[in-house]
């Protein structure tokens, strides 16, 4: 029987030899004469171990990691396994976890249409078609999904705002922006699961009437975008897009964007000023997006991810997606847990999970295996967490009251090293380099809020000089129209209040 | 923003060519990007005398084309080095060390970050995240994604 292998080709994967390790297994593979086949898939998220290379075998996948180019040899010197991690699906950071939306991802070729349908694709596409648009709608509604882009508004109140607005063209935008730092979902799961992005989104644009979709990926994503570009070249070809949805009356259409190196152009209304040709500028709100979007047009802007959830809701029923989570955050979570971290991935878990289970349990505390000193949730506008408040749990709503966000899920782990004054200066400095340039806080305040930090840092009139930049976190948060001026001082604010002592250190700055 | 133009007037620009790319793909719906992205990569960089013939093409003026151009940070308007090397210098990258790494890179290259080396031989560039958080530092080099990267293994990838 053919021995079946898999090795990633997911870019994380990719950044630590996973091409050459594949290549090498090919050359043993030849070498020894054995009847093996290679697959490469995406990435099962346990990224730490990557490359992680599996042997199929009929008790399931025995899994190796992290392989090097030299320890390729020694995996065919171990028919029985013994120096493996044993069932990939066992390990326990893999087996705890609640996976809906990344169920497939690292188990199959991401091109194999095939693949994707055997492993339960598509029903959530076929439920869709036997149904009514507002049906469609409803069952979102009632699954309680809300935006993982970070703001958290319900996915099914924009369709329905959409849908109710009439227009002859309407548009599904898909935000693959994902420009926060410590996150990488929305990447992993268009390396690795493309065609669940499609179906997500065939079935927006069913509900809504809209016949043609784009996905906007930001152009530091080469892998993902060259791998979707192929994924919708598959689904045009065998009648997944195009003017018959899988034989059905529905037309959709799917375009690819590439993004152009701009943080701010994962703003909704900055991404479709970009999609249209312009400067990533922000636009005022009202209009809503679902009323006058892309082109003048009414757009359901959906996160990846949010996209993403849509075919388990419509294929198992609101019910059961609705059943995982806490409070008003229902469903699951994909975390990504990056940094300083000795076993970095991603957790698909339902909502409720607590920062300590999160870096503890999970991470196994940082890489350096020093203390873990602080945790940034959110992405580069997320708030600076300290030790004392690691028991909140992953909810949008008790993050909020803790002054913080979950935002698109990534968490950032700093051990005791970390300097919360430059964190924080960090913040502004990003902001400025970022800003759009609409509004006057975010354009000028973030230069000078990271020229008076700078001051901080020097220990020059601490004091003073942290009451002006608490006030002009002020300004930026009352005086910008959209989240990169808004929130850029909740990593300033965070870490000013949990880490005060990093603030008032003129000694030890005197003295660099 | 202050917008500066370096002038960059190599003798090879071909406008024949700029109009062929840009009227190739002035058909899709909002066609600016797609084309300034197909002239960055074909091209090497957006030429200031590509500016006009892209305004003629798209019927803009010649002012919103360079506003585009100098909003996003992909576009650029010189020539790189050989060597391209896009180190992440966002949070995940920073608990792992990216500012040491950026140093280190700095004093190899001789330059300083956004800068091209003198001989032509690397550009070194800030970006902020490649998705690889869980791999930090990372970086880009010339188009291949690394993790885990320390400044030797990036100087031998621009030694080859």
């Amino acid at each position: 029987m053919t021995q079946l292998i898999y090795v990633p080709d997911d870019a994380a994967a990719l950044s630590v030899g996973a091409d050459e390790v594949a290549q090498a297994i090919s050359a043993e593979i030849a070498r020894r004469g054995l009847d093996a086949k290679l697959i490469r898939t995406g990435s099962r998220g346990l990224l730490w171990l990557e490359p992680l290379v599996e042997f199929a075998t009929s008790k399931g996948r025995i899994g190796y990691g992290p392989v090097s180019v030299a320890g390729v040899p020694a995996l065919f010197d171990d028919p029985a396994h013994a120096r493996s991690l044993g069932l990939v699906e066992e390990i326990p950071y893999l087996k705890s976890q609640q996976r809906l939306t990344f169920v497939r991802c690292g188990i199959t070729d991401p091109l194999s249409l095939e693949d994707y349908e055997s492993l339960g694709g598509l029903k959530g596409l076929r439920r869709a078609l036997e149904m009514t648009p507002a049906d469609i709608i409803e069952q979102v509604v009632e699954s309680g999904l809300r935006g993982r882009g970070g703001a958290g508004f319900p996915t099914g109140i924009k369709w329905r705002t959409v849908a109710a607005t009439m227009a002859d063209q309407k548009y599904i935008v898909c935000n693959a922006d994902e420009g926060d730092s410590g996150t990488f979902a929305d990447r992993m799961l268009m390396e690795g699961d493309p065609f669940l992005l499609i179906e997500g989104m065939i079935i927006a644009g069913i509900a809504v009437d809209a016949t043609k979709g784009f996905v906007y990926i930001r152009s530091e994503y080469p892998h993902a975008f060259a791998k979707m570009n192929r994924a919708i070249e598959v689904a045009n070809a065998k009648g997944l897009l195009g003017k018959a949805v899988l034989g059905s009356g529905h037309r959709f259409d799917l375009e690819l964007r590439l993004g152009a190196g701009a943080y701010i152009c994962g703003e909704e209304t900055s991404l479709l000023e970009s999609l249209e040709g312009r400067r990533g500028q922000v636009r005022p709100k009202p209009p809503l997006p679902a009323i006058e979007g892309l082109f003048g047009k009414p757009t359901v802007i959906n996160n990846v991810l949010s996209l993403a959830a849509v075919p388990v809701i419509l294929a198992q029923g609101a019910a059961f997606y609705r059943d995982f989570g806490m409070g008003r955050s229902r469903g699951t979570m994909p975390v990504q847990l990056a940094g300083n971290v000795r076993r970095g991935g991603l957790i698909e878990r339902a909502f409720g999970l607590t920062l300590l289970e999160i870096i503890e349990e999970y991470g196994g505390g940082t890489a350096s295996g020093r203390p873990v000193r602080a945790v940034q949730v959110g992405g580069p506008l997320g708030s600076y967490w300290p030790q004392r408040l690691f028991d909140t749990p992953f909810d949008y709503e008790t993050f909020a009251e803790k002054s913080g966000m979950i935002g698109h899920g990534g968490v950032v782990v700093f051990d005791d090293t970390v300097d919360m004054a430059r964190q924080a200066r960090f913040a502004l400095e990003f902001c400025a380099i970022e800003s759009c340039g609409k509004c006057t806080p975010c354009r000028i305040g973030s230069t000078r809020g990271a020229e008076t930090m700078d001051k901080i840092i020097q220990g020059d009139r601490p004091m003073e000089n942290t009451a002006l930049v608490r006030d002009l976190c002020e300004v930026l948060r009352d005086g910008s129209l959209c989240a990169l001026g808004g929130l850029t001082p909740m990593p300033v604010l965070s870490a000013m209040d949990h880490f005060p002592e990093d603030f008032s250190r003129p000694a030890k700055a005197a003295a660099e | 923003m202050t917008i500066t133009f370096q002038k960059n007037l190599s003798a090879d620009f071909n406008p024949d060519r700029v109009r062929e790319i840009a009227e190739g793909l002035q058909a899709l719906d909002g066609p600016l990007l797609p084309i300034l992205h197909a002239i960055n990569d074909r091209l090497g960089f957006v030429d200031e005398r590509a500016l006009p013939i892209i305004a003629d093409v798209l019927n803009l003026t010649r002012a919103e084309v360079q506003g585009v151009v100098s909003f996003y940070h992909d576009f650029r308007r010189s020539p790189a080095g050989r060597h391209v090397v896009k180190v992440c210098r966002a949070e995940a990258c920073q608990s792992m060390g990216a500012e040491r790494l950026i140093t280190e890179l700095e004093t190899a290259f001789g330059i300083k970050l956004g800068e091209t080396s003198k001989d032509g031989r690397v550009t070194l560039e800030p970006v902020y995240c490649l998705g690889n958080c869980a791999l930090s530092p990372a970086a880009l080099i010339d188009g291949k994604l690394y993790g885990r990267l320390d400044a030797a293994r990036a100087q031998a990838q621009v030694g080859k």
